[in-house]
């Protein structure tokens, strides 16, 4: 949530906000059922982040540049039919450009439309904000939204299928994992990621632990 | 500064030499016997696979320590139970490579991501089974013949697969060391090919199964040792194998063509090792007495549900996961009547 802070964000930092500190997937955990269910191949979850990327874009921008004209009371609806609108084109999109990849995707293009995150950025940032900083905001969280359901994609892929784009890695002999093709899988490469982010950003700031004493926890 | 004259402490001041690692000490002693069986009966596959599984655990369990940032608890020896009960579950010539896979995930996603010992909900070992029973389905449900006569010098082929491999198709390999060996589990031959094992096939261990539960009156044996020296609660396993065998009864009553008799549904798949060794894990078990049986009875009624009527030939496992799952459940549903208390039931 962008709330006023001491000083404002510089233009980049409103951009590398969406991709790392504020990462929709591994941070905000917003947007939790597309990423789990098209996750299965990289070439699923690389369409289905710049679909999402397409609308959040072009929905931010759009809901920042009318912000001052929507009265407050129908402001939710507008920017429902603001992304829908948008939704609506990158169906018809990826329909033209691969119909495989729209079958694969299936229903998750249209369900882009209940997106938290499309619906969040626009509720909390876009009405706030001037149309630049709402489009650099909004492509931050696209890009940050793309690595991670490509990380996903990827190690569901590699684990599951022995291939990465579709390229074999390791030879007609690789022993699929059939659990990360699954939905169980999905769910454990998900925690796998979020284990290494907290890790990762606990190491990187020491604080004083906040890890309860032995013996009360959970008991 | 000389010590006090008096020494001012509370209750309890006698205690028993007794924690988690003479515990563990024993468990892994009463399951020495069983596993040492199967090697008897795999020879050097079912050694291999139980060697790497333990050290899998071991390593995981080090692992997540030094990332946790907390001392070693190698010592305790329940990493070490995990992998050796693991390897038991697990057929004698599963690849190597996943039974690693099958001990790091117990421990990793078993254990310590609950927090360590006494913090896990679910069984560490079956979690790792569970995990490589959906991770490679082929694989788990590939048997050899008990007793090869070449068990001894030689591997079985799927053994030294190499990581991320597809192990190799063996059913020619098996035929040529056991003379008639059809590659079925006795549940799946019931329940595929209506065909019944004899009782002195199974208690010679000259049955296809997972490598550590063939021999019932062994693991009986062991788990008898454990409960007289109290370090499991007698009371559940009591409870699974007798439900288990009163269900079959019911049902051989209903149907005797179909449903096969008693001690079949007790001496065939993995019955009496897991209600020995795995419902009775102290941490997810139920504590309370009513609690015990009511968890007892759930598992064993499961398992043949799953058994009977379940697409799987085998349902012990999943049967002990939900078990261990409703465990916290029926603690708080049984609390023992507190001494002057109305019971519990009959507030209203």
């Amino acid at each position: 949530m962008s709330l006023p802070g001491p000083k404002p964000r510089s233009n980049l930092e409103e951009l590398l906000e969406g991709i790392w500190k504020q990462n929709p997937v591994f941070i905000m955990m917003l947007g939790m059922c597309p990423t789990l269910a098209v996750s299965v191949s990289a070439v699923n979850a690389l369409s289905m982040g710049l679909a999402t990327g397409f609308v959040l874009s072009g929905s931010t921008l759009l809901v920042s540049l009318i912000r001052n004209i929507v009265p407050r009371e129908v402001r939710i609806a507008t920017y429902i039919l603001i992304i829908a609108t948008f939704v609506t084109v990158v169906d018809y999109l990826i329909q033209a450009i691969s119909l495989a990849i729209y079958e694969a995707l299936g229903a998750f293009i249209q369900l882009i439309v209940v997106n938290c995150i499309i619906l969040g950025r626009a509720e909390a940032h876009a009405a706030r904000n001037p149309p630049l900083r709402a489009l650099l905001n909004a492509l931050g969280m696209s890009m940050g939204f793309t690595i991670g359901l490509l990380a996903l994609g990827a190690v569901r892929e590699i684990l599951g299928a022995g291939k990465l784009f579709g390229i074999s890695l390791f030879g007609p002999d690789f022993q699929p994992w059939v659990v990360m093709m699954l939905p169980p899988g999905g769910f454990f490469v998900l925690g796998a990621w979020l284990l290494f982010f907290n890790w990762f950003n606990r190491r990187k700031t020491p604080v004083a632990s906040d890890k309860p004493a032995q013996g009360h926890a959970h008991v | 500064m000389s010590s006090p004259l008096t020494e001012l402490r509370t209750a309890p001041h006698v205690k028993r030499n007794l924690g988690v690692e003479r515990i563990m000490s024993h468990v892994v002693l009463a399951l020495l016997p069983i596993a040492a069986f199967a090697v008897w009966q795999y020879g050097l596959s079912a050694l291999a696979l139980i060697i790497t599984v333990i050290a899998s655990c071991l390593l995981t369990e080090r692992l997540c320590n030094r990332l946790g940032g907390v001392a070693s608890t190698l010592s305790d020896g329940s990493a070490t139970i995990t992998g050796l009960l693991l390897a038991l579950t697990l057929p004698p010539a599963f690849p190597l490579w996943m039974g690693a896979v099958a001990g790091f995930m117990a421990i990793a996603l078993g254990k310590a991501l609950f927090g360590g010992l006494g913090f896990n909900v679910l069984n560490p070992a079956l979690v790792g089974r569970a995990f490589v029973q959906a991770a490679f389905p082929a694989a788990i449900t590939s048997w050899v013949p008990a007793y090869a006569p070449e068990r001894f010098s030689a591997f079985v082929p799927t053994t030294w697969t190499l990581p991320f491999m597809t192990p190799p198709d063996i059913s020619a390999w098996a035929k040529a060391a056991v003379d008639g060996f059809t590659g079925a589990t006795p549940l799946a031959r019931w329940k595929f090919e209506n065909v019944l094992t004899s009782p002195i096939d199974f208690l010679s261990g000259a049955v296809t199964a997972s490598a550590g539960e063939t021999s019932a009156i062994l693991i009986l044996l062991c788990g008898l040792y454990l409960a007289a020296r109290r370090f499991l609660d007698w009371r559940i396993p009591v409870a699974v194998l007798a439900s288990a065998a009163l269900t079959a009864w019911i049902f051989q009553l209903m149907d005797p063509v179909r449903y096969p008799d008693p001690l079949f549904a007790l001496l065939s798949g993995g019955l009496v090792i897991g209600a020995m060794f795995m419902a009775t894990d102290m941490v997810t078990s139920p504590v309370t007495p009513l609690g015990v049986w009511l968890y007892g009875v759930f598992i064993g009624v499961l398992t043949m549900m799953i058994r009977y009527f379940g697409g799987l030939t085998e349902g012990v496992m999943y049967a002990i996961l939900f078990g261990n799952a409703l465990a916290p459940l029926i603690d708080r549903l049984t609390p023992p009547r507190v001494f002057g208390h109305p019971r519990l039931w009959s507030r209203s």
